[in-house]
């Protein structure tokens, strides 16, 4: 289970700030966590695409090939506001 | 090396002699040169009025983000001391929003370290800003 962090401008267009999240095997790094995340639909699809957000992994500036397996909590932010 | 993040409004001018006076063992006699930053909240952004401002950060990591740019301009410069003092919430126009402050034996380093912090905080820092306007609310980039 992840504990996953929105800040900013996601907060309002996702209407959350966090969440758990129990992450399957599948998904194995950031590219996979944000592929599971927009699996969503709507805002989620467009909101999350990879080159509109930042991500951390256990407060650790990330990549998309950064691990997420075992990762305590992961922040999502928005580089693209608006 | 001090770094603080907090909510409540501050005057950079006392936060500044009382940081001098706690630091007066490490300065005194030494620091040949401070250099101050002081950022304001303006009351206009990109031609139109900014009425106030929400600033949010993410706990524990920005202030880790700050810590390690601190220890980075030690690092680089030969200075005696450093100082960062950080708002977060709602602001209005002509509050401090952040404070760097830098102190080394002759003027270069605390140039120098002074401005590579305000840029590094400005663009890389977890802080993330929404102007509140007559026309409504948006979130910007730093820079």
């Amino acid at each position: 289970m992840a504990r996953i962090l929105y800040f900013a401008y996601l907060v309002d267009k996702l209407g959350r700030a966090a969440e758990d999240l129990p992450l399957p095997a599948e998904v194995a790094d950031v590219r996979g966590l944000l592929a599971l995340l927009r699996k969503r639909g709507g805002i989620w699809e467009k909101a999350l695409a990879e080159d509109r957000v930042q991500v951390l992994v256990n407060k650790q500036f990330a990549s998309l090939d950064t691990p997420v397996t075992g990762a305590q909590e992961i922040a999502i932010v928005s580089n693209a506001p608006g | 090396m001090t770094v603080r993040v907090q909510q409540d409004v501050f005057d950079p001018w006392r936060e500044l002699a009382a940081h001098e006076t706690a630091q007066v063992e490490r300065l005194a006699g030494q620091a040949g040169a401070a250099v101050v930053f002081v950022g304001r909240m303006r009351d206009f952004s990109h031609g139109t009025p900014v009425t106030a401002m929400r600033l949010e950060h993410y706990s524990g990591m920005t202030e880790a983000y700050l810590e390690k740019i601190s220890i980075e301009a030690c690092t680089r410069w030969e200075l005696l001391d450093t100082l960062i003092l950080h708002r977060f919430g709602s602001l209005q126009p002509d509050d401090p929003i952040v404070l760097v402050a830098a102190w080394s034996a002759h003027r270069d380093a605390a140039f120098a370290a002074t401005r590579y912090l305000i840029d590094e905080l400005k663009t890389r820092a977890p802080f993330w800003k929404q102007e509140q306007t007559p026309a409504g609310n948006r979130w910007v980039q730093p820079g």
